[in-house]
């Protein structure tokens, strides 16, 4: 988890947007109809999963929100809403990233990827998700899509990680299920299958 | 004994779409008209709402509707212990006081602002003993504690009671419950050595990565309520009665839920799914009811925290004479848990104790709601009760995996406040196996060798729950294709038990898995009851129902081919998806053959008559809307007697760091006796997942609240500070025993609680060892005490502090 660019990119997303996303844990699922014009364009257009998605998103729109509120993509899951948890984990640029803590017209010239998106047509599973499945690495399966795109992540970055790094790349991700050492299990099996 | 699943992996149904986020929590979904509620809770420890005006909000443009207390319950709030959907009387911080409901949620944010609701304030507390003392402030209204049958009551100490026993010494006043065998006096005075301390165990809440969510509509006269449980048919069976609508038209969705561990066992423990229901009845809309993390913190439970007082006396060969525990148990803000009680009873069961005296009071606060959390009692006092063990090891002279063995329970023994006898018992083989995998001769050499700053400690503990349950119900189905259908109402939470216990009737009839359809995810797919999702319970529990369905069908079968190929049913086997006279094994009868000979004939076949006379009510329901269809094999499980334990062991070696007060977990292995292992995987995630959360009660995890203000600061995952990934091992080793339990027609016990309790007791008998055996009495043992103990700083502000600093 690059922490430093995720909330860097945060920080300049509110700049840019003049709004601040809320921190008070109330989540706001943006709404097309009650909202004054902002400063900035509405309208955006945004790669998502390899295709161009074109969605109405509000100056403090998370993120997740837009993913999961506006383009049904609910495999996102959000644990805190605030940042603690990385339930939310998507990718950005291939850097994974807290989608419930970025503003998404901050990244909306990025490349996004969720979880959706990793299946490929004929339904083969990605080798992260595949090697879940064989380790059993899921328990309730709420921190799962978060663990599997920060896994990605990671094996993006280093195709071969040791136990530890695997340990160092996941560890923004919480599992109140404790399936810790499953999920490693998990991401040093997909690094054999590659 | 070969089986054909039992104990063997499978891919369970559901892990597709956990991995690729197409599995649906209450949360996920959305309905055509759909709007939200958003709610307004408790900004005060304790106070009595006097008025609400919500006019200004309900004029807004795109707000439906307001629901309080009043609508809920128009006849006054029950006078009882435990959460209420909406309450007129918060006891605690974050409590629902009110939802409103809007076309989005930022509209609801805002319309809610403009509630203006008048509280009176009332005098709160935070610590149970501050309560306790003459003339400390209650946390309920009517008193500080429930009396079971009788409401509320206060129960004072004087001033001096609460001053002796804050400073250490045992509690003289009359406790609310007990329970003793054995001769105490005598066992004590055999004892050649006494440990006697005060000691506590903080309350923390459950945080279950998803928050409790829920959204509800009606349609032609039915509720349908996507949420979130542990076990879907026991928990629709309650919330069709909070929300006040009949069984029968009650349909409660569930095909995912995002953890428990407790908390969502049963309805009156998660009632705010009641509320998208009501406003939604209200309103004639769908409602979808976000909770987020601030809401789940304070509504989602938490653990009882101890202030205790034991004594522990042993002989001089070791065995445990006696145990002698009082225990005031932190209610919280709703009061509820049994914890103090089950800590006695655990102690009696893992040690054996000779004579054992537990005497306890429960006392409110205006903290977060206490219920079930994995392990309730049994685990709290693993993790003070195992130092306890090593000192009186090294007192002794004795070896300390020999302390244990000396007073491990055993096939034959009995245990517990109720001397029951175990249904079978394997702590001496999963103990030397333990040892074994974990080499704990070679480690234990190296027990409190400093090297710099770090220093080895070597700690052992041991885990029990009991663990299986009965009297519950089972479904089966042969379709007219020869399918196997398992209704299945244990919930989805992680456990995989739902599938797991499953596979008892695939069993039974040796059908190849890729043949069965579990069938679950929603009631009106017509489940049987199942117990609760807690207690370590299911894999004991549905076993046994889903055996004996697969055994009733499997009769019918045999019956149906009798009469269709002549000679009686016992002349018949099967095999391969036939049966067949088992003296002309080419006669026979395909599954699918039988199936839709048994549908043709009805009645007793299909469901339709001759039910088991015991069936529960909500089977009933299921199993008459599923009669007449395919082939049902049907089963009411009677009650089994004595106890099933579950029992776990853990060896652990940490790397303490005397100068930062932290350690690394460098080895740990344990290792489970749960009977025959149904699902390896399966348990290596309950040992694993244990094994973190056991990490999180001796090393981490507590609720804090500001004593100024009653106000929590523990409000999310960071503060009350639940292990990552960084806070626990990068390989935790596992093992099972594997013998099989009598009991349970498979072998099975269940494991899911007592993984934690040994991981606990390790842990801190493993920090108690890095520091030259030192006992902190305390769970959790923060980097701050160490720190403290190890610069010879005594910081305990307030001796006892409960939902506070210990310092
Ligand atoms: S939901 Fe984004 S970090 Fe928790
Ligand atoms: S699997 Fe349940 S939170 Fe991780």
């Amino acid at each position: 988890m690059n922490l430093n660019l995720t909330r860097r990119r945060f920080i300049k997303g509110v700049i840019a947007s003049g709004a601040a996303a809320t921190t008070t844990g109330v989540w706001v699922a943006a709404n097309g109809a009650a909202r004054p014009a902002g400063a900035v364009e509405r309208m955006i257009r945004i790669n998502i999963n390899g295709q161009v998605r074109t969605v109405d998103v509000a100056p403090q729109e998370t993120l997740a929100s837009t993913l999961r509120y506006k383009l049904g993509l609910t495999g996102t899951k959000l644990g805190c809403n605030r940042g603690e948890c990385g339930a939310c984990t998507v990718l950005v640029d291939d850097v994974s990233t807290y989608a419930c803590s970025v503003l998404t017209h901050s990244v909306k010239n990025g490349r996004i990827e969720t979880v959706e998106g990793l299946e490929s047509a004929d339904g083969t599973l990605h080798p992260v998700q595949q090697a879940f499945v064989e380790e059993l690495a899921p328990q309730c399966g709420y921190c799962t899509p978060g663990q599997i795109m920060a896994a990605v992540g990671l094996l993006r970055e280093n195709p071969n990680p040791t136990r530890e790094e695997a340990r160092q790349g996941l560890s923004g991700n919480i599992c109140r299920c404790g399936s810790y050492d499953s999920y490693l299990d998990g991401v040093m099996r997909a690094a054999q299958i590659g | 004994m070969a089986y054909m699943h039992i104990g063997k992996d499978f891919v369970p149904p559901d892990v597709n779409g956990k991995v690729t986020g197409r599995i649906k929590y209450a949360e996920d979904y959305t309905r055509e008209g759909m709007v939200y509620a958003r709610l307004l809770t408790s900004p005060i420890p304790h106070a009595r709402v006097v008025n609400i005006d919500a006019s200004e909000a309900l004029a807004m443009d795109g707000v439906f509707g307001l629901l309080t207390a009043d609508d809920v319950y128009p006849d006054g709030e029950p006078q009882s212990t435990g959460l209420k959907v909406l309450t007129n009387e918060p006891t605690l911080v974050g409590e629902p006081i009110l939802a409103l409901a809007a076309i989005d949620e930022k509209t609801a944010e805002t319309a809610i602002s403009k509630i203006s609701v008048t509280f009176e304030r009332l005098p709160f507390v935070l610590d149970p003993l501050d309560s306790l003392a003459e003339g400390g402030p209650d946390a309920y209204n009517g008193g500080n504690t429930y009396v079971f049958r009788q409401g509320f009551a206060s129960e004072k100490w004087s001033a001096d009671q609460v001053a002796s026993f804050r400073a250490g010494n045992e509690p003289t006043a009359e406790p609310q419950q007990t329970f003793a065998y054995g001769d105490l006096d005598a066992a004590l005075a055999e004892s050649a050595f006494v440990y006697e301390s005060t000691f506590t165990t903080a309350g923390y809440p459950h945080q279950s990565m998803e928050p409790r969510s829920a959204m509800a509509y009606w349609e032609n006269g039915k509720l349908y309520l996507h949420g979130t449980s542990q076990s879907l048919s026991a928990l629709a069976d309650g919330m069709a009665s909070i929300v006040g609508v009949p069984q029968e038209d009650f349909v409660f969705i569930n095909e995912a839920t995002g953890g428990g561990f407790g908390q969502r066992a049963r309805a009156n423990s998660i009632p705010s799914m009641a509320i998208p229901a009501k406003m939604s009845q209200k309103i004639n809309r769908p409602v979808m009811m976000r909770v987020t993390r601030d809401e789940e913190t304070a509504i989602g439970g938490a653990r009882q925290g101890f202030q205790g007082w034991i004594k522990c006396g042993f002989k001089a060969d070791g065995t445990m004479a006696a145990a002698d525990l009082y225990i005031i148990s932190d209610n919280g803000g709703k009061g509820g848990g049994g914890d103090a009680y089950s800590a006695a009873d655990c102690i009696s069961i893992l040690y054996q104790t000779e004579a054992v005296r537990f005497r306890g009071t429960s006392i409110g606060s205006n903290t977060g709601h206490r219920g079930a959390q994995r392990g309730p009692g049994q685990n709290q006092i693993a993790a003070i009760i195992a130092p306890i063990l090593d000192k009186a090891a090294e007192e002794l002279g004795i070896d300390r995996l020999k302390i244990r063995q000396i007073n491990t329970p055993q096939n034959g023994d009995v245990g517990g406040a109720s001397r029951t006898p175990f249904t079978s018992a394997y702590m001496p083989e999963a103990l030397k196996m333990g040892a074994e995998q974990f080499n704990l001769e070679e480690r234990m050499a190296r027990s409190r060798k400093r090297n710099g700053s770090k220093v080895t400690g070597i700690g052992i503990g041991q885990g029990y729950h009991n663990a299986g349950r009965s009297g519950m119900d089972g479904i089966v189905r042969l379709t007219a294709d020869g399918r196997l259908k398992v209704h299945n109402g244990v919930g989805n939470l992680g456990t995989y038990s739902y599938a797991s216990t499953s596979r008892a009737a695939a069993e039974v009839l040796q059908m190849p898995w890729e043949r069965v359809d579990i069938v679950t995810g929603r009631t009106d797919r017509h489940l049987p009851i199942t117990s609760p999702q807690d207690g370590s319970n299911s894999i004991f529990t549905n076993t046994r129902t889903n055996y004996g369905a697969a055994m009733d069908l499997l009769g019918k079968m045999k019956e149906i081919a009798a009469m269709e190929l002549g000679g009686d049913a016992a002349d018949y086997d099967f095999g391969d998806e036939r049966v067949f006279k088992a003296a002309a094994p080419s006669e026979g009868m395909t599954f699918a053959e039988i199936a839709q000979k048994g549908i043709a004939l009805g009645g007793k076949f299909t469901g339709e008559a001759d039910l088991p006379e015991e069936l529960n009510d909500f089977t009933k329901i299921s199993v008459s809307r599923l009669a007449g269809d395919a082939l049902m094999g049907i089963y009411h499980d009677a009650p089994h007697n004595n106890n099933p334990p579950g029992f776990t062991v853990t060896f652990t070696e940490i790397e303490m760091d005397v100068e930062t007060g932290k350690y690394d977990i460098v080895e740990m292995v344990t290792i489970g006796d749960c009977g025959t292992v149904v699902h390896p995987q399966g348990l290596k995630n309950q040992l694993v997942g244990g094994a973190v959360w056991g990490i999180g009660l001796t090393g981490y995890e507590r609720h804090l609240y500001d004593p100024q203000n009653g106000l929590p600061a523990s409000t999310g995952y960071w503060q009350s500070k639940i292990p990552t990934m960084m806070d626990t091992p990068a390989k935790i080793k596992t093992g099972w025993v594997d013998l099989p339990d009598p009991e349970n027609p498979v072998g099975a016990r269940g494991i899911g609680e007592p993984a934690m309790g040994a991981v606990a007791a390790s842990l801190a008998s493993a920090i108690s060892d890095s520091l030259e055996g030192h006992l902190f009495n305390s769970a959790p043992v923060t980097a701050d005490m160490i720190i403290n103990h190890v610069a010879g700083v005594t910081s305990e502000a307030v001796p006892l502090a409960q939902n506070n600093f210990r310092g």
